[in-house]
């Protein structure tokens, strides 16, 4: 083990990494400037569990009934060995696909263990990759692999379709429907993420094997119901900008060796759970240990962070907790009372807000103007 | 977001309590408005789930879809939904206005007053469209009759959600937009989506500041959400033990009504709490003056609602699943009209909205030093009034001399041409205008026409003017780069196969 995995080790405590997926990886491409978070990522620190032990639960669950309609619908789309995704394949997208075999790849003779099924999904994929002239085969739950700042998470799409004129695509299948060709655009705007994640994966996966990483498309196949009904539909995302947003986030993120070198060096967010699994660290000792690494707090983490609601309360009276428009606003100030000083014309601004000061007055002095006027 | 309004949120911040950024309501609110809370099903496409509505507070209505999956069940609860919102529009169809129009020349007809719905977020307004969507192409006969007012329904609620898109109307309001119109909160406006949460911050409890209101109301225990999306706690723990316990009763035919009851109740639970808010953010907006021209925008509202009822009786088709080219460039014009002549309006009717502009330098608000009211021009052929007034302002100026100039507090008509524009050393600006129009016939001035000595007064470039409409081809005339003229009634007409629509 290097030392910087032994170090991630000890900030993680004596229990199994938490897992990436494509999910958690893109959410940090969302803010790859979170020290806090990249390292509690990498260390694969149970961050739902940390947050609730703290009494900063998070408030992500989801529905029961999503779920069995999301898995209902993905069974649907592979049954008899993907049967309706390979009409829709040829019929819809134009895929000229001949003949198909089907590998599921979910588990390797019984095995499932990551590696193994890491090392049959290569295999399979890189001799695919070798053979362009072999014929289409649709792979079902594929697993790859992608390094996140040094740590290698492992990424299980949908599934990953080959045709023979030599282009991988992946296919994603999601449970949201299209009504009349529009969808919620946030939901495919995640989608498209994630998909590109596995796009990713696969292209480096391909590249260290000496094959041509630009054999897997950067048209991902989404599959979708159609309006109101079960029917599924497919449709071709070209997920090229959210491939360039991913790679230049990952290469930027900085490398987690320099991240743990700024911070103490016994920090560590053990819960030293007893022979129970109880918890008997201190809440707030673990309060203290997670302020040794500096968060960057923006609304939108509560849409994807396990600890934003303790980052949230952490950052109360920061101009960033009125997110990111508001702090540029407000002159890129950090602090709400200061800006709100300098714009009554209460503080003198320092240099480098001088600028952002005279639209501040402007503007507090219209304000103080205007509020004359208004009772409550 | 304007830099006033973020500074507005700075101080809620401070303040601990919301903070108004409007002198007046931009709004209107109906006497009667029908308010429609809609719960979906987790993971389906728009499957109702649940809804409160009514136009008492004292009294809602309560609609569920014990099994959301089921088919016929949907439609039972399109055609109870029916019952509530075309009861609620017909009883505005009695009272009836007459309007001159063409300077007096023609008289024409409309509602007195029209029916306002109010849903808690954009999202409500999602669901409304959708719900529209899946239920006016249906059939009252062949393979899956429904009931003749569900067809009926689906064109109401696609007319309430068309207007929503329309800038200035307030036939169908999310709520949290009006709320966000009128209050700034000391948090990120993705947490003002949060109706409980906005509540928190512009009237918390008693002992509580608005942060910690709003953080209390992010418990979905005590506040739900408000839809149309649920708990996803609530949707595990209490909805599928007692949805199944309904459908293991459906199947053994025993306890049906007892097992639907708790059903009621527990999605109760979930809907009353945001039914109250909803009745308390509208007597907070009720509380606001209204703006000067937030009746003519409803007279709009009015006009449209009359036009609407004109289509229905005419017969013809459900609204099509998308316009043609014709339709939808009208559309956008339509709307970048409305859109423009409602961000003038408001700027107009309030002098918070219109400090964003004195702010860019598109208004300006001073002293009027001087004053030469009977200023007469006769360099021309023609003798003419031409005031000239001096403003002094420490406002930021950015016009420049050439500008044409209109002021809110000046008769409509009246212009004022920028002469000269001074920066004096103390950081005041003098800006010496021509006034012309509003004054009356004569040489001499109409009393009270021209802004005297010591008044203070506003200044703007933003003009509400008389926006020509733009001119499109007919539908049969559709240039070919737009895809030709569309077959009749390719895109409206509803098929059998419309009818048939699977809904799952």
């Amino acid at each position: 083990m290097t030392s910087v995995g032994q170090r991630l080790a000890a900030i993680r405590g004596g229990v199994q990494p938490a897992r990436h997926n494509a999910r958690t990886i893109a959410a940090l491409t969302g803010n790859p400037g979170c020290a806090r978070r990249a390292v509690l990522d990498c260390a694969g620190v149970d961050k739902q569990r940390l947050a609730a032990y703290i009494d900063y639960p998070a408030r992500f669950g989801q529905s029961q009934f999503a779920i069995t309609r999301g898995n209902a619908f993905e069974a649907q789309v592979k049954a008899n060995g993907c049967a309706e995704l390979l009409r829709l394949l040829r019929e819809q997208l134009d895929l000229d696909i001949p003949e198909v075999s089907y590998d599921d790849l979910e588990s390797v003779a019984g095995h499932e263990s990551q590696d193994l099924r890491y090392a049959r999904s290569r295999a399979l994929l890189t001799r695919a990759a070798a053979q362009a002239e072999g014929a289409g085969t649709l792979f079902d739950h594929p697993l790859l692999r992608l390094e996140v700042a040094g740590q290698q998470a492992y990424l299980e799409p949908d599934l990953i379709a080959f045709q023979h004129a030599g282009r991988f695509h992946v296919v994603e299948i999601k449970s949201f429907a299209v009504i009349d060709g529009q969808a919620d655009a946030g939901k495919v705007a995640a989608a498209a993420i994630q998909a590109a994640v596995y796009v990713l994966a696969m292209r480096r996966m391909l590249e260290e094997a000496g094959h041509d990483p630009e054999s897997v498309s950067h048209d991902v196949v989404l599959v979708c119901p159609r309006n109101f009904s079960n029917q599924p539909m497919a449709v071709l995302v070209d997920v090229r900008k959210q491939l360039a947003v991913l790679r230049r986030q990952l290469s930027r993120m900085t490398r987690i060796d320099a991240l743990l070198a700024e911070l103490p060096a016994t920090l560590t967010f053990d819960l030293a759970p007893d022979d129970q699994g109880v918890p008997t660290r201190s809440p707030a000792s673990l309060v203290a240990a997670l302020e040794a690494v500096e968060a960057r707090y923006s609304p939108e983490c509560l849409a994807s962070c396990e600890l934003a609601f303790f980052c949230r309360h952490e950052a109360r009276g920061c101009t960033a907790a009125l997110g990111k428009a508001a702090r540029e606003e407000l002159g890129g100030i950090e602090r709400v009372e200061t800006a709100l000083a300098i714009a009554r014309n209460q503080l003198a601004p320092a240099e480098d807000q001088k600028e952002a000061a005279e639209l501040l007055r402007a503007a507090g002095r219209l304000r103080a103007e205007l509020m004359s006027g208004v009772a409550g | 977001m304007s830099t006033l309004t973020t500074l507005a949120r700075a101080e809620a911040v401070v303040e601990g309590v919301a903070q108004r950024i409007t002198t007046v309501r931009h709004v209107h609110l109906a006497k009667r408005p029908l308010v429609f809370i809609p719960l979906t099903m987790a993971g389906e496409a728009n499957a109702p789930l649940a809804a409160m509505a009514g136009d008492d507070p004292d009294n809602p209505t309560l609609l569920i879809v014990p099994q959301p999956r089921n088919r016929d069940q949907r439609f039972a609860f399109a055609a109870e939904l029916a019952d509530i919102v075309i009861g609620y529009v017909d009883s505005f169809l009695d009272d009836v206005e007459e309007v001159t129009t063409n300077r007096g020349k023609e008289v024409r007809h409309r509602y007195a007053d029209a029916p306002q719905l109010l849903v808690p977020n954009p999202g409500g307004v999602g669901f409304t469209r959708l719900f529209g969507r899946s239920t006016r192409f249906r059939r009252t006969d062949g393979d899956y009759p429904v009931h003749p007012s569900v067809p009926l329904l689906g064109r109401w609620l696609t007319y309430f959600t068309e207007r929503a898109e329309h800038p200035g109307s307030s036939a169908l309001v999310p709520m949290t937009q009006a709320l966000t119109m009128h209050w700034a909160t000391g948090q990120s406006p993705l947490e003002d989506a949060q109706l409980a949460a906005f509540m928190g911050w512009i009237a918390p409890p008693d002992g509580l500041t608005g942060a910690e209101a709003a953080t209390a109301a992010e418990d979905p225990v005590t506040w739900p959400p408000a839809g149309p999306a649920t708990d996803p706690t609530f949707d595990n723990e209490v909805l599928a033990p007692a949805m199944a316990a309904y459908d293991r009763a459906v199947a053994t035919d025993s306890h049906v009504d007892r097992r639907r009851g708790e059903l009621e109740e527990a999605l109760r639970t979930q809907l009353e709490p945001t039914w109250r808010l909803m009745w308390h953010a509208v007597s907070l907006l009720r509380d606001l003056p209204a703006g000067a021209s937030v009746a003519k925008r409803w007279a709009e509202d009015r006009d449209a609602f009359t036009n609407f009822t004109e289509q229905l009786d005419a017969g013809g088709f459900p609204q099509p699943r998308r316009d043609g080219a014709v339709a939808a460039a009208r559309r956008l014009h339509r709307m970048e009209r409305a859109l423009t002549s409602y961000e003038v309006q408001r700027a107009y009717d309030d002098p918070m909205v219109m400090a964003d502009y004195r702010l860019t330098g598109e208004a300006f608000v001073g002293d009027v030093t001087a004053a030469h009211p009977t200023r007469v021009d006769t360099s021309g052929k023609k003798r003419v009034l031409r005031p000239w007034i001096a403003v002094t302002t420490t406002d930021p100026v950015m016009v420049t001399p050439g500008t044409t100039l209109l002021s809110p507090e000046q008769p409509d008509g009246q212009k004022a041409r920028v002469m000269s524009v001074t920066r004096k050393d103390d950081g005041t600006t003098a800006v010496v205008l021509e006034l012309t129009g509003g004054m009356g016939r004569s040489l001499t001035p109409a009393p009270g026409s021209v802004p005297e000595v010591g008044k203070r007064i506003c200044y703007t470039t933003l003009s509400d003017s008389f926006m020509p409409p733009g001119s499109f081809p007919s539908r049969e005339e559709t240039p070919w780069t737009h895809g030709g003229p569309p077959a009749p009634y390719e895109d409206s007409a509803p098929t059998a196969e419309d009818a048939r629509e699977e809904w799952s």
